[in-house]
């Protein structure tokens, strides 16, 4: 069928330009393109500027600073006056005792986390899954949610206090035992174990939300027909709700993996002190120590980079063996 | 309990022993704030003797008195009421217009803007530079910089973005059709549509606001402009090493143990008060795009 009515004879192409040409139209180029769309849409861009301009002054524009990892910084001369020095901040790192031990410390507790922090939510999902009461469901759950809203100053001056040798809970105990007073926060052995611990208590009731919404999706004919086949409770578990969270579980541990550097230093910072630093000092600490606080901020901040660019590569590649291996991925 | 009688005696026990272990964990969590909340209503000796388990031993409030009496706390107090309030309004400012945008099929280079923001969630340039950014902004040792150096999170940004993207495209139509812009879709389609979500990311704001500790010891200088959390480290974290002022309590009414015990629980008390319409809206907020992302 043509337009211009001149029979069928053309491709839909050549049918095209005709009826264009008749029209007198002739196709906008790139730039009018562009242009039309903003002259449409432009309230839309009015919108997502604000957000795209916080996020290149607050978190791209230090990425550009971060190059004085690779030079002699001054705080005169500022980023881009300070001379180039190479790898030079890398190698007084890497010939540091304390950096080194910063990093095995920092390896040390985030796998001591993963360990036994990791399916401590899981656990905590497949529980609550199993009670029937919902009055105890729900107010057990209210607890357990509770230690993530509270600040880390807070439960670290619970932990100090709790675990003070003379008036703490924790040593009032072990002397009913006849142990003597530890004084637990200036042991170094004692360091992980309390980290670790009260990151657990803190966190795995909040994480397990995430796998008790998995759960909720599970189809019911599911468990119906498991009843059917005489199923236990407990085999269900296993083999039904198990399987099923297994995507969210992966997930799950990307994200974890790839923050695993990030072990909160935060809590670290109030519970360490030098006499526990040889187990306690992670990378991050490390930095707030030589940067914010002795004002070494090019060496603090190629040692930042070395932990930002770990932990990318660990985020990249457990998404990527995840992808290959079980078709689950973050991206 | 009602198909109780369906299972069998292995179920039976095995819902038991869950029951009892669960049981067991709410209150191992449970028991940390008792302990705390009793040490703070004990006499000072009674606490330095280690004879408060469960109970308040001694029953006194002078701790009470001694934290109130201290007009820096009153000041932190006010101070973090400011930061949290106007703080979550900033990120909400940023954060819901943001994620409209980014929900918008016709954005042009859509992938590219989600992904400048995702970025972001991955990779960040440490501490250090986001230090000396902020001290080059003229940001350290102000109330603004506090307010407005932390409004934005790209978690926060997906989330909402994902939860306006599951709204029915019917709705926005029938506003266009009236000749709604933009703007009105947003605040008159998407925003009302958008409460529980909007209400999980506003609360994940206000707590990580009133938590926050970390940066306003770095960033702030100026003892009156300290939030909370930094005066309560001063007081937990730096006073349990100084053995000298531990020791100058020792006879008083109240002892270092529960002055700390009595400020955490002052603390605490608001995140107890909100925490039940918290509640409600974090189970379904975590739904909406904590899984997906």
């Amino acid at each position: 069928m043509s337009i211009t009515g001149q029979g069928n004879t053309g491709s839909t192409e050549e049918l095209v330009i005709e009826a264009q040409e008749a029209l007198h139209y002739t196709p906008p180029g790139r730039m009018q393109r562009v242009g039309d769309h903003l002259r449409r849409e432009w309230q839309l861009y009015v919108l997502l500027l604000p957000t795209i301009l916080w996020l290149l002054i607050f978190l791209y524009k230090p990425m550009y600073g971060l190059q004085i990892a690779f030079k002699d910084y001054s705080v005169f001369r500022g980023v881009a006056g300070s001379p180039w020095v190479g790898l030079e901040h890398f190698q007084t790192l890497f010939s540091n005792d304390q950096f080194l031990r910063a990093v095995r410390n920092t390896i040390y507790i985030s796998m001591l986390s993963l360990i036994f922090g990791f399916p401590m939510p899981i656990i905590l999902a497949l529980m609550f899954n199993e009670v029937l009461n919902q009055f105890f469901k729900k107010s057990a759950q209210t607890i357990v949610y509770l230690p993530h809203f509270i600040s880390s100053v807070i439960i670290a001056g619970i932990v100090i206090t709790a675990f003070s040798p003379s008036a703490g809970i924790v040593n009032t105990a072990l002397g009913w035992f006849g142990i003597e007073p530890i004084y637990f926060l200036t042991k170094p052995e004692w360091f992980r174990p309390i980290f670790v611990g009260t990151g657990i208590w803190q966190e795995a009731g909040f994480q397990s939300i995430v796998y008790l919404a998995a759960i909720a999706g599970i189809s019911p004919t599911l468990y119906e027909s498991a009843v059917v086949d005489g199923a236990s409770r407990w085999q269900m578990m296993w083999k039904i709700t198990l399987p099923s969270i297994l995507p969210t579980i992966i997930i799950m541990l990307i994200i974890r993996i790839g923050n695993m550097l990030e072990v909160s230093f935060e809590m670290i910072i109030l519970l360490y002190q030098p006499a526990t630093y040889e187990t306690a000092d992670v990378v991050n600490t490390f930095i707030y120590r030589q940067g914010l606080q002795g004002g070494q901020y090019d060496l603090a901040a190629a040692a930042g980079l070395f932990n930002a660019v770990v932990a990318f590569v660990l985020v990249m590649t457990a998404n990527t063996i995840s992808k290959r291996y079980s078709r689950t991925s973050l991206w | 309990m009602t198909n109780m009688n369906l299972y069998s005696r292995g179920d039976r026990i095995f819902v038991i022993i869950n029951m009892i272990l669960i049981g067991l964990f709410a209150l191992s969590t449970l028991y940390p704030f008792i302990y705390i909340t009793s040490l703070s209503l004990s006499t000072g000796f009674e606490a330095r003797a280690g004879n408060v388990i469960l109970t308040p031993v001694g029953f006194t409030i002078e701790a009470y008195k001694q934290v109130l009496s201290e007009p820096l706390f009153w000041t932190s107090y006010a101070n973090t009421f400011i930061y949290t309030i106007f703080g979550t309004l900033m990120s909400l400012a940023f954060i819901i217009p943001g994620a409209y945008a980014l929900s918008r099929p016709q954005l042009f280079g859509r992938r590219f803007w989600n992904l400048t923001v995702a970025f972001t969630m991955w990779f960040n340039a440490g501490l250090i530079p986001f230090f000396l950014n902020m001290r080059d902004l003229g940001l350290l040792d102000s109330y603004f910089g506090i307010i407005i150096g932390f409004a934005v999170n790209g978690f926060n940004i997906i989330l909402l973005r994902n939860f306006f993207e599951g709204i029915p495209q019917s709705f926005e139509e029938a506003a266009r059709m009236d000749g709604a812009n933009e703007f009105q879709v947003l605040w008159k389609v998407y925003m009302p549509l958008s409460k529980p979500a909007i209400a999980t990311v506003a609360l994940f704001c206000i707590v990580s606001r009133w938590n926050g500790f970390f940066w306003a010891m770095v960033l702030l200088q100026d003892e009156d402009k300290i939030p909370l959390q930094v005066y309560l480290r001063q007081v937990i974290v730096e006073l349990s090493d100084d053995e000298e002022f531990a020791t100058s309590l020792l006879s008083a009414a109240y002892s270092f143990e529960t002055v700390s015990a009595a400020i955490i629980v002052c603390s605490i008390i608001p995140i107890l008060l909100i925490y039940p319409f918290m509640q409600k809206y974090f189970n379904k907020g975590l739904l909406l795009g904590g899984v997906k992302e």
